[in-house]
């Protein structure tokens, strides 16, 4: 296969996290590494991290990047191949049967009959789509297996129609939130990339390009509670996600009259989500609340 | 017809091979992933090889520091074995016992190498025996899938009575029928194996049956999917990904070489608390049968040991305890601990010997799926 070190005008690593930073996705070294080497290899791109740092959100901005329509296609448990790839219109061809009673035959696998699910779409279309697999954790092992022909050979095999193969590699980016192992088999097929939670001024840095409203001060302050309450035993940790609307909740708080230590601890709810990991933090909310006040 | 390779591409084709001798599982594609990855960056610096290697050859983050060790020691000469250095546990949080402020560890994968003992553990690396009976391990194995309790998974499966109608089915009848749909087929949803999470004390106390119960835990492995299997002693240590290596032998000894604490103290609490405090192993409860190989010996203190199972027990299916110790019917829990969370065990059943902690096992499907 021949590489393609040049796609839609992004040549280098470089060039991609530029172009991402236009997409307002600010991507470290390490992701714009592996999405240049995916784009230019024709690989599926693997972003495996905890919820909430920008997963779906580097899959947004690479196909806002390259003008391409994103599908998206949220796993779930019990996914299958008429949920992720096609289905055919049953009540439409039993009554094409029905119609052609007087003795016409009828073809009810034409294309009208064939519902198009997202891994299609991108097989036909490839260079207008993205296609995002999220959340390929939340599958079982047997929908995993259905993958991995799709995504070394990119073809898929409708037993009524035959082989399909996309005329070109698409773009696939999938997405783990690691609740547990991928098979190697699909790593392997992959460029990988695992997305840590980021360093202190490149989240402030993403709080104040994703809400203009929030003030740099805020912003870090925000970024300070969050990198202790991730090394707090928590079950559901603050995300980058959390981290933004946290820093703009409490700033809409602040213009209602709220002060700010107190705009901070009315609005943690936007950052903690589960009542248990409250109830561990309450008595030591003003462990680290008071140092925020911006 | 052999190839010449030039010398350039030597070292770069040689690495995965290192890897691969170090226990990563690097597919031939992978290394020709990395050859067309490193072309593409240049590379102008070895960091650029670095990262060609990293996001074609894909390291687990766990294994990131050892990646980053052999990397070093193959293209910068860096000298040392992976694992020399000082233990760098991926996650670790401060516990109180009775002892003082210490920690307990929490390792996976390449990062168990017992290199981290820390001077209050008394730790060894043990060759661990396969079981003589084999043979009764495989039936133990599989009897398994069947016998633990299942649950309503989300796919739907032909069936002659169910709730959901098979349109793919019921059209290609009618076909047979001139488009006459005579019946509907039917779907229903498919049953499906609970994950299930295995805790093994590896204390000292349960010397004997260390070994036992981790070649319980490799059939366990093979048997079922989603099984996950964790040691605990004085530190929390993932072996699931150790025991998918299919040589009971070779698993049995990659497994030895990741536990740290082998033949140490108890100190369950700590250990349960650290197992809930990392998001991704606390998932892995959810809904799960929970199976504890221990003697409930707890040397920590009690209240922390009782705080975490009930912990557990919100999150997961059922919990069944199995102990060496209770080898009558008449057995009591002596520790206070575990008779307080006595309430909370689906069942506290005897491990004392090998058959017997199979056939205890196999009973606990006798709960039917819900």
């Amino acid at each position: 296969m021949a590489l393609r070190s040049t796609i839609a005008g992004i040549s280098s690593p470089e060039a991609l996290a530029e172009a991402l930073k236009s997409a307002l996705y600010l991507a470290e070294d390490g992701i714009a590494t592996a999405g240049y080497l995916a784009l230019a290899l024709g690989k599926p791109l693997l972003l495996e991290g905890a919820p909430g740092v920008g997963k779906t959100e580097a899959a947004k901005a690479i196909a806002g990047i390259l003008g391409r329509q994103l599908i998206r296609l949220q796993c779930f448990e019990g996914i299958d191949a008429a949920a992720a790839l096609y289905e055919w219109n049953y009540p439409r061809q039993m009554l094409a049967i029905r119609q052609a009673q007087d003795g016409t035959s009828t073809d009810i696998y034409r294309d009208e009959f064939l519902i198009e699910r997202p891994m299609l779409a991108a097989l036909r279309r490839p260079d207008s789509t993205v296609l995002l697999i999220d959340e390929i954790d939340r599958s079982d092992h047997e929908f995993e297996a259905f993958l991995l022909e799709f995504l070394s050979d990119f073809s898929i095999s409708i037993p009524e129609r035959g082989t399909l193969r996309a005329a070109e590699r698409p773009v696939v980016i999938l997405t783990s939130n690691r609740t547990r192992d991928l098979h190697e088999a699909l790593r392997r097929r992959c460029v990988y990339h695992y997305i840590p939670y980021p360093e202190p001024a490149r989240e402030a840095e993403i709080i104040m390009l994703r809400s203009s409203a929030v003030a740099e001060s805020t912003a870090r302050a925000v970024v300070a509670a969050v990198g202790i309450l991730r090394n707090e035993p928590l079950s559901k940790p603050p995300g980058v996600a959390e981290a933004v609307d946290w820093a703009e909740a409490a700033t809409a708080l602040a213009r209602t009259g709220a002060s700010w230590p107190e705009a901070f601890r009315r609005s943690i709810g936007v950052a903690i989500k589960d009542e248990e990991d409250l109830a561990h933090l309450r008595p030591r909310l003003a462990q680290f609340i008071p140092g925020m006040a911006a | 017809m052999s190839v010449k390779v030039p010398g350039a591409v030597r070292p770069l084709i040689a690495f995965p091979a290192l890897l691969r001798g170090h226990g990563f599982m690097i597919a031939p594609e992978q290394t020709v992933s990395f050859l067309q990855a490193v072309e593409l960056l240049g590379p102008r610096t070895i960091e650029h090889v670095r990262k060609a290697a990293v996001a074609t050859l894909a390291p687990h983050p766990e294994q990131r520091a050892s990646f980053d060790a052999l990397f070093d020691m193959h293209f910068l000469g860096a000298v040392g074995e992976p694992g020399e250095d000082r233990f760098e546990p991926d996650d670790e949080m401060q516990v109180q016992d009775d002892i003082g402020t210490e920690e307990i560890m929490i390792g996976e994968e390449v990062n168990e190498t017992g290199q981290a003992a820390t001077g209050a553990e008394a730790l060894a690396i043990r060759a661990l025996r396969a079981p003589d009976d084999a043979d009764a391990l495989r039936r133990f194995g599989a009897s398994l899938p069947a016998a633990l309790p299942h649950r309503r998974g989300y796919r739907h499966k032909a069936a002659r009575r169910g709730k959901g109608i098979d349109l793919a089915r019921s059209l290609r009848a009618a076909m047979r029928n001139e488009g006459e749909v005579m019946d509907l087929r039917r779907l229903r949803r498919a049953t499906r194996p609970r994950p299930v999470l295995l805790l093994i004390d590896v204390s000292g106390s349960m010397k004997q049956r260390s070994d036992v119960h981790l070649a319980l835990a490799h059939e366990m492995v093979h048997a079922m999917p989603r099984v996950e299997v964790f040691t605990f002693g004085t530190r929390l240590t993932r072996l699931t990904r150790a025991l998918r290596l299919k040589n009971r032998q070779q698993a049995l000894a990659e497994a030895s070489g990741l536990v740290a604490d082998w033949d140490g103290g108890t100190r369950i609490g700590d250990a349960l608390e650290a197992f809930l405090a990392v998001p991704r192993f606390a998932g892995y409860a959810r809904g799960a049968n929970i199976i504890v190989l221990s003697d409930g010996l707890e040397r920590g203190d009690p209240a922390t040991m009782i705080r975490a199972v009930h912990r557990l027990a919100a999150r997961a299916f059922r919990i069944d305890w199995f102990t060496p110790l209770a080898i009558d019917l008449e057995y009591r829990p002596e520790t206070e601990a575990l008779r307080a969370v006595r309430p909370l065990l689906a069942s506290l059943g005897d491990a004392s010997s090998t058959s017997r902690l199979c056939r205890e096992i196999l009973a606990i499907g006798e709960a039917r799926a819900v």
